[in-house]
């Protein structure tokens, strides 16, 4: 669908990084959520040493609300990269270099977490 | 005729160079959104000590027992306490960030009283982290 908006700029199907836009609050919104919802907890509520804390990652609800806080991350982490390379990064090789070493490192992270969260 | 003449007169800053950014004024909201993008590097970079640390946390209770002797030295309590202050200054200028997309104290006053609210409530929070972290409470 295209539509004009002003009488010069012709919006079509790029969407003007409006996907990213949201995504970056989407996964921002699920962090917070996680990040305080769980810091209130491990900080006030949580006995301490290594059973409590493994057997906090123990249920599967746990570990597959910890992954989608990882993956929101990752995807949040990943536009808000891009941004950085997108505003300093100006060679475009060395800026492309920078996006696949950004997803590549991000991917093994996101492995890597599955690996721990599921050895608990 | 001297006012146009003044105006003339005023730095322009079209695209800022590095030489240029401490004579730039940047806004305290500007700052704030600065540091935002910083802090967000900064805990992009340090993703898998953070990770390697989950690690040693939940694969056994002997790698768990790790943990103790590397929060001992002085230079991991200094990384983790610049990366609590990385989370709390991105977690409080997020929110902030979320309400003004909500058109929430979008006005210029408001916008830029809450552009210093978020260190009261960011720095506060660091230091008791920090606290925490060398022992003291």
């Amino acid at each position: 669908m295209a539509a004009n908006i002003g009488p010069k700029r012709l919006v079509v199907g790029a969407h003007y990084g409006l996907r990213d836009w949201l995504a970056q609050r989407v996964t921002a919104v699920v962090m917070a959520a996680y990040v305080i919802v769980f810091g209130l907890y491990a900080i006030f509520a949580l006995p301490a040493g290594y059973d409590a804390w493994a057997g906090l990652f123990a249920p599967l609800w746990m570990k597959v609300a910890t992954l989608v806080a990882i993956v929101a991350l990752i995807y949040h982490v990943w536009v808000g990269m891009r941004e950085i390379f997108m505003d300093y990064v100006k060679p475009t090789w060395i800026r492309l270099f920078a996006y696949v070493l950004t997803i590549l490192w991000l991917a093994a992270c996101a492995v890597w977490s599955v690996q721990i969260l599921w050895r608990v | 005729m001297s006012t146009t003449l003044q105006e003339k007169k005023r730095p322009e800053f079209k695209n800022i160079h590095v030489t240029q950014i401490l004579s730039y004024r940047l806004p305290a909201g500007g700052f704030a959104s600065f540091l935002h993008r910083f802090s967000g590097a900064l805990m992009f970079l340090a993703l898998p000590f953070l990770l390697w640390l989950f690690d040693l946390s939940l694969t056994s209770e002997i790698s768990y027992g790790k943990l103790a002797a590397v929060f001992s030295s002085w230079f991991v309590k200094l990384l983790l306490l610049g990366l609590c202050w990385a989370l709390l200054h991105h977690l409080v200028t997020g929110i902030r960030h979320l309400l003004l997309d909500l058109h929430i104290g979008i006005e210029k006053e408001a916008a830029a009283r809450s552009a210093v609210l978020v260190y009261l409530i960011s720095l506060p929070l660091t230091l008791v982290a920090g606290l925490k972290l060398f022992g003291v409470l």
